[in-house]
């Protein structure tokens, strides 16, 4: 029988009066075709990649254009005020001896294992909390707290346990990133729509199943930004600790190469070291989690951030 | 019978959300639930899907329970439109390699065939109803109870879902239990209409809808205007 309603929706096919419903009815997977390409966005939206990187880069040449103007003004000092010129040439006399790519290599590998170290540490204690809410009013303002503590406070208490060797670099680098993949995860776990875990109880979900299944990949977002910063309280906490713990069995990183330059006073070789963080850093962030980043948020639907 | 509900209340603390709601619903009996915002349709879903216990009296559902669609589809945004499906199969203990076989057939049920690989994101409003509506029906219960689902819907795309779930309950037999606050889509698809009234939620009037009523424009109009009539004296209750 056919019924006024929806005939008004099929009034331009039909007639609403006389149409058997099957008839009608089947006229529905055309309908829904049909509207259905109405409806879907048609044109991918395009990504302007030439702003995307002439935009930074002609960032950094208007910095060391800057730079420049200032070393000239500063001119008789160039030991308190180095160019780019000088600062380069200093680089390339690093890169040959050899002391820059040890630096390098030595502070990436520590930063990398270090957050690792503290990735398998965190992830853990985060989803302990995270299922328990009893030890996570206990121990959340604790985990907040070390969250807000430089970690370069632990350099020293991290030096009279452990001396002068590569564990004091992990203790200090540790200490430093836990808490944010701690937090990070915690966050993602709290900004979970309600109406999934509603899902999850409509659809049968064991506690298991609901926590694998929708929980903790509706909770991604939020962990890789604590990973992000993880990552960058690795990064820093590594800095401080190398410059502060230097000597022993301690290897030559960019921290000791900073700390180097100032011993010597070179200008030069504390702005190589400086400008090496940075890049590692910017490195880091462009070729792992900026694209991380970009694929989860894509997937969902959800705009990334228009600054990479 | 396949809903039994008996004298149940639901408060929240002080204030009584529903009061004394007795009705059976037959299986495969098709109940429109009307009420204006706040009557508590809503929490009655929610206490039907066991989502919320009761704070007197009883719900009796068929084993297993109820399948349930929510007001915004709440598909997984990081699955495709398929795997939403077979994720409600998973759970439901569909071995694995059954799960992609009959994800697809409930998709096709839908007319979704071409979007199984799309997430939701990518899917318009209806069809991400009808997503929705497939992994319900992927649910397999006897018992479907929807929460307003169509309510964000244009009206073109929401008469088209209204023909596609007259379509499907015809064909499956469902017992749905399905809340609205229009009165049109009620008449439209309800086969009762159970109105509530508004804090608390009572049973305030009831309809059985005769199938000749939806076949005489006329009539299902002057029923329309009577509901939203009864509808309105609910709300001026409260307007002092």
């Amino acid at each position: 029988m056919p019924t006024s309603q929806s005939a008004t929706a099929t009034a331009a096919v039909d007639t609403p009066t006389d149409t058997p419903i099957d008839n009608r009815l089947e006229n529905l997977k055309e309908l829904e075709a049909g509207l259905d390409h109405l409806q879907e966005d048609t044109a991918p939206v395009r990504r302007p990649v030439a702003t995307r990187l002439l935009l930074p880069l002609g960032t950094l040449a208007a910095l060391v254009s800057l730079w420049q103007l200032l070393a000239w003004f500063a001119s008789p000092r160039v030991d308190l005020v180095p160019g780019p010129i000088e600062v380069l040439g200093t680089a390339a006399g690093l890169l040959v001896d050899g002391r820059l790519a040890e630096a390098v290599a030595t502070s990436l590998q520590r930063g990398v294992l270090g957050f690792l170290l503290a990735l398998g540490i965190g992830t853990p204690l985060g989803l302990l909390l995270a299922a328990s809410p009893l030890l996570r009013r206990g121990v959340g303002p604790l985990v907040s707290g070390l969250q807000v503590l430089p970690s370069v406070a632990w350099v020293p208490a991290a030096i009279i346990w452990f001396g002068l060797t590569d564990a004091t670099v992990y203790f200090v680098v540790v200490m430093g990133a836990t808490p944010s993949i701690i937090n990070g995860l915690l966050s993602g776990v709290d900004t979970v729509p309600p109406q999934y875990r509603r899902l999850g109880t409509v659809l049968g979900a064991s506690r298991i199943q609901g926590l694998l299944r929708i929980v903790l990949p509706a909770a991604l977002p939020g962990y890789l930004a604590g990973l992000k910063q993880g990552w960058a309280f690795s990064w820093r906490s590594l800095m401080a600790a190398e410059i502060i713990a230097v000597g022993g069995s301690i290897g030559f990183g960019l921290g000791s190469l900073l700390q180097q330059g100032r011993d010597l006073s070179s200008m030069a070789v504390v702005s190589c070291a400086i400008l090496a963080i940075l890049v590692v850093g910017i490195v880091i962030e462009l070729l792992v989690f900026a694209p991380a980043e970009r694929r989860l948020l894509r997937r969902r639907g959800l705009a990334p951030g228009a600054g990479r | 019978m396949s809903i039994v509900i008996e004298n149940l209340s639901k408060d929240y603390g002080a204030a009584p959300v529903l009061s004394g709601i007795s009705t059976v619903i037959a299986t495969g009996e098709f109940v429109a639930v009307l009420g204006a915002s706040g009557c508590g349709k809503s929490t009655l879903l929610n206490v039907i899907a066991g989502l919320e216990p009761p704070t007197v009296g009883s719900v009796a559902v068929p084993a297993g329970g109820a399948a349930f669609m929510f007001q915004d589809a709440a598909l997984l945004p990081w699955l495709t439109a398929r795997a939403n499906i077979e994720l409600a199969l998973e759970m439901r203990g569909i071995p694995r390699a059954e799960r992609r076989h009959r994800a697809d057939g409930l998709l096709e049920l839908v007319h979704l065939s071409d979007a199984g690989t799309k997430r939701p994101h990518e899917l318009s409003g209806g069809m991400r109803q009808r997503a929705s509506l497939a992994r319900a029906l992927g649910q397999d219960k006897e018992v479907l109870l929807m929460d307003e689902p169509f309510a964000a819907l244009d009206a073109i795309t929401r008469d088209l879902l209204h023909d596609e779930l007259e379509r499907l309950w015809r064909a499956h037999r469902r017992t749905v239990v399905f809340v609205t606050h229009n009165v049109r889509e009620a008449v439209r698809l309800g086969q009762r209409i159970l109105l509530l009234s508004s804090r608390p939620g009572r049973i305030a009037a009831q309809w059985k809808i005769d199938p000749s009523v939806r076949s005489d424009p006329a009539a299902a109009a002057k029923l329309t205007q009577d509901i939203t009539a009864r509808l309105r004296e609910e709300i001026r209750h409260h307007a002092h």
